[in-house]
């Protein structure tokens, strides 16, 4: 690992021990925050896969109720069944934060409490088919919309993931070696410019008697 | 105060209609563009897309992937069951822990 472009002296090598402490510090930080999102995230996922499942089973099986009432009934009045409603679902969006990322929370509100109400038609003049295919698929909604919910939790969680698994290896791997390194450089060459200056004045010191013992000798 | 979209090919959505979530069907792979940009930049909180929908804009969709609403979130149209679902999650494993240790 390179040394950083730094000058060798006291005051950096003060300051380098002081962001090596910061990055030990950040990197555990980090490192604890990786394993809980991970943690949570599996649930998450394990959770999504199993709602997933479910779902695309009753919505498949909605739409085979679906494709047997088309068999019956003409597309026009099919169409003319469906697509007026009786009911409405509107949507409340709050978000929850777990470990610093924002998960949505939704709610949902129906225009009327009736369960009925989900039947836009009158009974008289469809299938039955098309009762138990619309029944089918609401009961399906709840799910659906925990499903949402879910899958969107864990793709904003696996960005996150991967965002702080960077930062973790980043510190790890790159930054706080590189501080190691510089501090060692730093440490080993001011014992050496150290060591220099005392032979330098030791030697100096020897210069120095020797003059004096001269001049003693003959004056 | 948001809302819920389905949108995919009519007999797929239709049902959805009767439950009073908003519909949009659309017709070729132009028109569905048009219709999901509308849909992303509106007051939808959930868009429910049918696979083969989904198949058709991915790009549009990974670009809100990182936003929190509105969750896009691919259901099984009555030509049946793709995988995308399963994909997707492998798909979030795999960018998470590194390698998809859950379904491979």
């Amino acid at each position: 690992m390179a040394v950083m472009n730094v000058n060798p002296t006291r005051m950096v090598l003060s300051q380098l021990k002081k962001q090596l402490n910061t990055a030990r510090r950040g990197h555990k930080l980090l490192k604890d925050k990786r394993d809980e999102l991970m943690r949570q995230f599996l649930d998450t996922v394990r959770e999504n896969e199993r709602l997933r499942r479910q779902v695309e089973e009753s919505i498949a099986d909605a739409h085979r109720h679906f494709v047997l009432a088309s068999a019956v009934m003409s597309r026009e009045a099919m169409q003319g069944a469906l697509l007026a409603p009786k009911q409405e679902v509107t949507l409340q969006t709050s978000s929850r934060n777990v470990m610093s990322v924002d998960i949505p929370v939704f709610t949902t509100e129906t225009r009327t409490s009736k369960p009925s109400d989900i039947y836009s038609y009158g009974l008289a003049f469809t299938s039955f088919e098309l009762d138990d295919a619309v029944l089918r698929l609401a009961e399906t909604l709840p799910d659906l919309l925990r499903l949402a919910e879910v899958e969107k939790a864990a793709q904003l969680m696996a960005a996150e993931i991967e965002k702080t698994r960077r930062r973790v290896n980043a510190l790890e791997h790159v930054m706080i070696p590189r501080l190691e390194e510089t501090i060692r450089y730093i440490t080993m060459k001011l014992e050496e410019s150290d060591r220099s200056s005392r032979t330098r004045l030791m030697k100096v010191k020897d210069m120095m008697l020797e003059k004096a013992r001269e001049s003693r000798g003959n004056p | 105060m948001d809302k819920i979209a389905v949108m995919g090919d009519l007999e797929s959505v239709q049902g959805f209609a009767a439950l009073g979530l908003d519909i949009y069907p659309y017709d070729g792979a132009e028109e569905a563009a048009a219709v999901f940009r509308r849909l992303a930049g509106g007051e939808y909180g959930i868009i429910f897309l049918t696979e083969e929908a989904y198949a058709l804009l991915e790009r549009d969709i990974r670009r809100l992937e990182e936003t929190l609403t509105p969750a896009v979130i691919p259901i099984p149209g009555v030509r049946g069951n793709t995988g995308i679902g399963r994909r997707l999650l492998s798909e979030a494993v795999e960018r998470a822990v590194g390698s998809d240790i859950l379904f491979s």
